[in-house]
C-alpha cells in the first residue's frame, strides 16, 4: 500500500517525472533515490562534481541499461506519461530521446549519412525528403554554411566542434521530443560553445532539453531550473538563478556553486 | 664527474652482449625462409611453363603438367569457403555482437580455441567418419572441402570477431540511442567498417586451406585422376597431394627430379599471392580508416 501523500503530483506539464530512481552497476551505487520532475520545453540543467550520477541518470531515461550488463535501474520513470518499464518497444522510445555525448561521435559514414541514418531507420526513403531533413537539421546546429559542399566526406574527420554539431544534427533528424546533452562542451572550442548555446536556446521552443554540464557557468546561462547531484544523490533542485543567488536550501549546493569544492 | 667507473663498462659490455645476442637469434629464424625459398626457385624456376601450369602429368608423373591439381585445388578452396565463411562470419557477429559475457559464450569461445589446436590428421579422420561415411558423400570433393571449412572456420571466427570488435563501442550506442536495432547497426555502421577485416581473414584461410594435405587425402583427393572434376561429388587431384605424391611416392627418373621443386614453387607461389593481397588490403584499409 502506497501512502499516496508522499507522492509528488505529476505536474501537468511534466514531460519527465522521475520518483526514486536508484542505478546500479553490479554492486556499485551510481544514483540514489532521485525524484525530480522535467517540464515540457524547458532546459533543465544538472549540475555536480564527476561521479555524482548525472550521466547514470541519463542512461536511466532512455533505457541503456538492457545494452549495459550489471546495469539495474530501479524506480520510476515516466516519459509523457508512460512508464518507460512498461513501454514494450524501447526502440520507439529511444528514437523519441535524442542524446549527445561528451565527446563527440561522428559515425565513420558521410555527413549527409549521419544525419539521415535516423530518418531512413524510420523508413523515409525518398531522397528529397532526406535531403530536406538533413538540410534543415545541419541549420538548426549551426553547421550548415560549413558544410553544405563536402555532404558526401566522412563525418568522422570534421574537427571536433564541427563533429559535436554533427551529432546534435543527427539527434535533431529523430525528431525527438526530449534531448539529452551530457557534458556537450568538454571537446569544443569556446565560440563553437556559445554557438551550440545559442542552438538549444532555439530549441527549446521545439524539445525538452535535460543539460548535463559541469560549468556552472553554463547552467546558468542556459537551464530554466537545475538539479544538483553529488555522491550520487540529488542535493538540491531549483530555479537555476536560485543557486547564484543564495535561496537555495542546502549549504552544499552554495558551496559547489562558488567552487568551494568539486 | 662523468668518467666511466668499473661497473659503468660492465654494463655497457653486458648490454651489447644481450644485444648481439638477441639480434642471432632473429637472423637464424629468417635463414630457414631464405634457403627453402632459395632452393625453390633455383631448383623448381626453370621447370615452370606455361605448359607445365596447364597440361595434364604424364608417364605416371615424370612429366607434364600439374593443370588437373591447380583446378583440384581452386575447387577445394572455393567449396571450403562457400562452407565456411557465411557459418564463421555469423558465429562471430553472434559472439561479438549478441552473445552476452556468460558461460555459454565462454564454453563456445573455448570450444573454438581448441578447434583451432586439433591436428589436421585428426580432422581428416573426423572428415571421413563425418561427411565420407556418416553423411553419405563418399569420398568427394565435398567430403574434403567441408573437411577443410571444419578445420579452418576458427580462423574465419577469430579473423571476423576481431574485426568487429575493432569497431568502436562507441558507434554502436551512438546508433543504439538513435532507436536502431542491433541488427540495423550491425548492417548500416559495424559491418561496413569490418568488412575490410573480414575479408583479410577470408584470405588468410584461403592461403592454409590451399596448403593442407592431410584433411583431404582420406576425404576426396586423389594421386592421380586423368580428367577434371565435374561437380562437388566428384573426386579430385589436388596441389599438395600432388607434391607429397611426387615427393615420396614415385621412384623419379633422372630428368625429372626437380618437378616437385616445380609443384612446391607453384603452391607457395598462390599461398604467398594471397598474402601478398592480404597485406595489401590490410594497407589500403589503414590508408582509408575512417575515425
Amino acid at each position: 500500500m502506497v501512502d499516496a501523500q508522499h507522492i509528488p503530483a505529476v505536474a501537468p506539464d511534466a514531460k519527465v517525472a522521475v520518483r526514486d530512481l536508484t542505478v546500479r552497476y553490479g554492486n556499485h551505487v551510481a544514483l540514489k533515490d532521485v525524484s525530480l520532475e522535467i517540464r515540457e520545453h524547458e532546459i533543465f540543467g544538472i549540475i555536480g562534481p564527476a561521479n555524482s550520477g548525472k550521466t547514470s541518470f541519463l542512461r536511466a531515461l532512455n533505457r541503456m541499461d538492457t545494452f549495459t550488463t550489471g546495469m539495474s535501474v530501479e524506480g520510476t520513470v515516466e516519459f509523457s506519461g508512460h512508464d518507460i518499464r512498461t513501454i514494450k518497444n524501447l526502440y520507439a522510445l529511444r528514437k523519441r530521446i535524442g542524446v549527445v555525448f561528451p565527446l563527440p561521435v561522428g559515425l565513420p559514414l558521410s555527413i549527409y549519412d549521419n544525419v539521415a541514418l535516423s530518418p531512413r531507420l524510420r523508413g523515409v526513403r525518398k531522397r528529397a525528403d532526406l535531403d530536406v531533413i538533413v538540410e534543415r537539421c545541419l541549420r538548426r546546429a549551426a553547421l550548415w554554411d560549413e558544410v553544405k559542399d563536402r555532404l558526401k566526406s566522412l563525418g568522422s574527420l570534421l574537427s571536433g566542434g564541427q563533429q559535436q554539431r554533427l551529432t546534435i544534427a543527427r539527434a535533431l533528424s529523430q525528431e525527438p521530443d526530449l534531448l539529452l546533452l551530457d557534458e556537450f562542451s568538454i571537446a569544443v572550442d569556446p565560440v563553437t560553445t556559445m554557438r551550440i548555446e545559442d542552438v538549444l536556446k532555439e530549441l527549446k521552443k521545439e524539445v525538452t532539453i535535460v543539460l548535463v554540464t559541469n560549468l556552472v557557468q553554463q547552467a546558468r546561462r542556459l537551464a530554466d531550473r537545475t538539479a544538483f547531484f553529488l555522491m550520487s544523490e540529488c542535493v538540491e533542485i531549483a530555479e537555476t538563478e536560485a543557486f547564484f543567488d543564495g535561496r537555495v536550501k542546502d549549504p552544499r549546493s552554495v558551496d559547489y556553486v562558488e567552487g568551494r569544492f568539486g | 664527474m662523468f668518467a666511466a667507473t668499473e661497473l659503468n663498462n660492465g654494463n655497457r659490455r653486458t648490454q651489447t652482449l644481450i644485444k648481439v645476442l638477441l639480434l642471432t637469434m632473429t637472423l637464424l629464424l629468417i635463414v630457414p625462409v631464405l634457403i627453402i625459398l632459395t632452393m625453390l626457385i633455383v631448383k623448381g624456376g626453370p621447370v615452370l611453363s606455361f605448359e607445365f601450369l596447364f597440361s595434364d602429368p604424364k608417364d605416371e608423373m615424370t612429366a607434364g603438367g600439374i593443370f588437373p591439381a591447380l583446378m583440384g585445388t581452386v575447387w577445394l578452396v572455393s567449396v571450403a569457403l562457400l562452407a565456411s565463411v557465411p557459418l564463421g562470419v555469423a558465429a562471430a557477429i553472434y559472439l561479438s555482437e549478441y552473445a552476452g559475457d556468460n558461460w555459454f559464450t565462454r564454453t563456445i569461445n573455448l570450444a573454438i580455441i581448441n578447434l583451432a589446436g586439433v591436428p589436421s590428421i585428426v580432422h581428416a579422420l573426423f572428415g571421413v567418419g563425418a561427411f565420407v561415411l556418416f553423411f553419405k558423400f563418399g569420398t568427394s570433393i565435398l567430403a574434403a572441402s567441408l573437411t577443410l571449412a571444419v578445420m579452418t572456420l576458427p580462423v574465419v571466427i577469430v579473423a571476423t570477431r576481431e574485426s568487429l570488435q575493432a569497431v568502436p563501442q562507441a558507434f554502436r550506442e551512438a546508433c543504439w540511442n538513435m532507436g536502431a536495432t542491433r541488427w540495423q547497426t550491425i548492417r548500416r555502421v559495424v559491418l561496413p567498417n569490418s568488412i575490410s577485416g573480414i575479408l583479410t581473414g577470408v584470405i588468410l584461410e584461403v592461403s592454409r586451406t590451399a596448403g593442407e594435405t592431410a584433411p583431404i587425402m582420406f576425404t576426396g583427393a586423389v594421386i592421380f585422376m586423368p580428367f577434371l572434376p565435374e561437380g562437388v561429388g566428384d573426386q579430385t587431384m589436388a596441389m599438395s597431394l600432388h607434391l607429397y605424391a611426387m615427393a615420396t611416392q614415385v621412384p623419379l627418373p633422372e630428368h625429372a627430379t626437380n618437378l616437385p621443386y616445380g609443384v612446391a614453387l607453384v603452391l607457395i607461389g598462390m599461398v604467398l599471392a594471397m598474402n601478398a593481397v592480404s597485406i595489401g588490403f590490410r594497407v589500403w584499409l589503414r590508408g582509408k580508416k575512417k575515425w
